[in-house]
């Protein structure tokens, strides 16, 4: 909880601070943006790292998905993030261009005394049926099934979700969605839901908290939370039929087959992707901003930032278990920005590195 | 001019200047009053607006039905208005008997050199912010709870017949009972700290002749003490049950979030309060954010009408005592 409180203050003083700067300084030095919690960890280090080389300073407030919407359709920031991705012609009725800035992955973990990180296997329907409350002990014979060998104990499931809506949420609804027929039925995919079972933590941490906490649970929470929290993530089949765990490695087999060529306005969700090592709920965060742009420096500045990202920035989102986009996803994003993105007299804002 | 009309020139000098500047210390504090309850009724008029999308959809079954469904987005607030109410009870029926105990020792039984300490002690805890409460529920008491005292009540009284399905669900610390119980040791100081002061006004001279007659302190208490404090008392209960209603954030931590009305104590649930602070940031579509701010006008509504009946009791428990006289 505390990393993101003192974020959201740090935010809220810093856009304060930003918006006088903006003021003072002409917006030429000063870039803001509000949105998901997900990618804040890597994109508050790419800041430092851009401010060092650079000297130009990027403020982002990590208030939420649905709220990074919200902030720049009320123009409040230079960027939007997300990690749900807005349909193209939602992106076209408020002006949007949207882009994948980074990747990573949703993993499900579980407290069961005794059992360690990778030991349970939970085939897809399962674990959706464990989520909408027809799978109720830990030694249904589903999940024995799949796990022969592993000593489960005869005891309640407690489910924990978000309370709060999230990106993760999305995510993961919408993998089980893919996975699960009675899952799309009876519950469907969003930012938040409506939960058959379970309690709500606000935030990844609070999963993760509830999840420690609560013995025989079961959450859901972005990689980096189970690794720093040392939590038992579970093993799930990918489209493939193939058990896997999640890693880098497999985050990035999910990735490297999206088709994001085919996918307009980059509405693309990474979950369930073909191939043999791909983790299945796999997920990418956003960037929005305006294609018509009355502040074009403005906005140079914030595509200046995320191409740096882009080019210098894939050493540190491995080490913070993020995965960076392809080479060739970011010329494809680069192209994008030159075609889309114009001030008001129509001139291109981005012009080539 | 003699010196006497001089005097009295003087006089009616100060005087006028004095009552301008009478007039303008009336019109401020006017103005400062006229403030609040300007400001009171611009929060009502604004929640009223921003809650009429949803209260137009939705009619009157808003108030009744216990969906809360933010992908087909149909929403109704019976959940949160049951999970306020239930969690302000069981707050209100822990604090009333501990805080009378308090009010009580402090006032009437202990020894001079601990009235104070503990009078301190107890205004404190009144000045502990809400979060402290709730990250002390989640984080101590949740887990004790959970593995010593849960599993022996659900063992123990989980099979009777009726109330023991007040007791069932798997042991996990968080749910409706904890939230009460934490609203209640937050409540709790406020209570004890108005019922210590009420009680502190009983005249000495009533209390030494009940004394001088041959009473006990008990019947002291309950005949003298309590009969001349009960609107104070009333207000202080009030008073608490005006923050258990509000309270946000020690809730959010301890009441599992959870969008269902569960028979169980022990399960988890959801206040208006919770369930603002966890949805209002994230909700997108005009329709959610218009529900939220429609349970927040309820919330205000509900906390409105619990004001308002208190005042009406204390009317008439006035009335009351004047006829008695």
């Amino acid at each position: 909880m505390s990393r993101r409180l003192k974020g959201l203050f740090l935010g809220v003083a810093l856009c304060a601070l930003g918006v006088a700067g903006a003021a003072a300084a002409g917006g030429g030095t000063e870039i803001s943006g509000a949105g998901a919690t997900f990618p804040y960890p890597i994109y508050a280090k790419w800041a430092e790292a851009y401010h060092k080389a650079t000297g130009v300073r990027f403020n982002y407030q990590s208030i939420g998905s649905g709220g990074g919407i919200k902030q720049i359709k009320a123009r409040t920031v230079d960027f939007g993030a997300s990690d749900a991705p807005m349909k193209p012609e939602e992106l076209d009725q408020y002006g949007l261009i949207q882009w994948p800035q980074i990747m990573g992955g949703v993993v499900a973990v579980v407290n069961v005394p005794g059992v360690k990180a990778g030991e349970v296997k939970l085939p897809n329907a399962v674990l959706a049926d464990i989520f909408l409350g027809t799978v109720k002990r830990w030694n249904d014979p589903a999940i024995r099934a799949a796990n022969v060998g592993v000593e489960l104990p005869d005891k309640p499931i407690t489910v924990v979700h978000r309370a709060d809506g999230s990106g993760t949420t999305f995510i993961f609804t919408n993998y089980l969605s893919k996975v699960s027929p009675a899952w799309k039925a009876k519950v469907g995919f969003g930012k938040a839901v409506s939960w058959p079972t379970g309690v709500g933590g606000k935030g990844n941490e609070g999963v993760a908290s509830y999840v420690r906490r609560i013995r025989y649970s079961i959450g859901y929470v972005e990689y980096a939370y189970a690794l720093q929290n040392h939590m038992a993530y579970v093993r799930l089949r990918n489209r493939a039929g193939r058990y896997v765990s999640p890693s880098s490695k497999t985050f990035q087999a999910a990735a490297a087959n999206a088709d994001w060529k085919d996918a307009p306005g980059y509405y693309l969700i990474l979950t369930d992707q073909p191939g043999a090592g791909s983790w299945p709920i796999t997920g990418a965060s956003f960037i929005l901003v305006y294609k018509t742009q009355s502040r074009p420096e403005v906005t140079r500045q914030v595509l200046k930032f995320f191409d740096w990202s882009y080019h210098h920035g894939q050493k540190m989102a491995g080490r913070l278990d993020y995965v960076p986009m392809p080479a060739k996803v970011v010329r494809m994003v680069e192209r994008t920005w030159a075609r889309e993105i114009k001030d008001r007299s129509g001139r291109p804002v981005w012009t080539a590195r | 001019m003699d010196p006497g009309t001089s005097e009295i020139t003087l006089r009616v000098g100060r005087t006028s200047r004095s009552r301008i500047g009478d007039a303008l210390f009336v019109h401020v504090t006017r103005v400062f009053a006229l403030l609040v309850l300007l400001a009171v009724v611009g929060i009502l008029v604004s929640l009223a607006i921003g809650a009429w999308p949803a209260l137009r959809k939705f009619g009157f079954g808003f108030l009744v039905s216990s969906q809360w469904n933010p992908v087909t987005k149909t929403f109704g607030a019976l959940v949160p208005i049951f999970g306020t109410l239930i969690t302000s009870f069981i707050a209100v029926l822990i604090a009333i008997p501990v805080s009378f105990g308090i009010a009580l020792f402090i006032t009437e039984l202990a020894p001079v050199w601990l009235k104070r300490p503990v009078g301190t002690a107890i205004e404190l805890l009144a000045a502990i912010p809400s979060i402290i409460y709730g990250m002390w529920g989640l984080f101590v008491f949740a887990p004790l709870f959970s593995a010593h005292v849960q599993p022996w009540i659900t063992d123990h009284l989980g099979d009777w017949p009726i109330i023991g399905a007040l007791f069932q669900g798997p042991p996990m610390g968080i749910g409706i009972f904890t939230a009460g119980l934490i609203l209640a040791i937050m409540v709790i100081p406020f209570i004890a700290s108005v019922m210590r002061d009420v009680f502190e006004v009983v005249p000495p001279l009533l209390r030494e002749s009940a004394y001088g007659l041959g009473a006990t302190t008990w019947e002291v208490v309950r005949h003298v003490v309590l009969p001349y404090t009960k609107i104070g008392v009333i207000g202080g209960v009030m008073l608490g049950l005006g923050r258990a209603l509000g309270e946000t954030m020690a809730v959010t931590f301890v009441i599992g979030n959870a969008h269902r009305i569960s028979a169980s104590l022990f399960m988890p649930g959801a206040t208006i309060a919770s369930i603002l602070a966890n949805e209002f940031t994230e909700a997108d579509g005009r329709i959610y954010t218009s529900s939220l701010l429609a349970v927040g006008l309820i919330l205000f509504l509900i906390t409105f009408i619990v004001l308002t009946l208190a005042k009406l009791l204390l009317l008439r428990l006035t009335a009351q005592e004047g006829r008695r006289a």
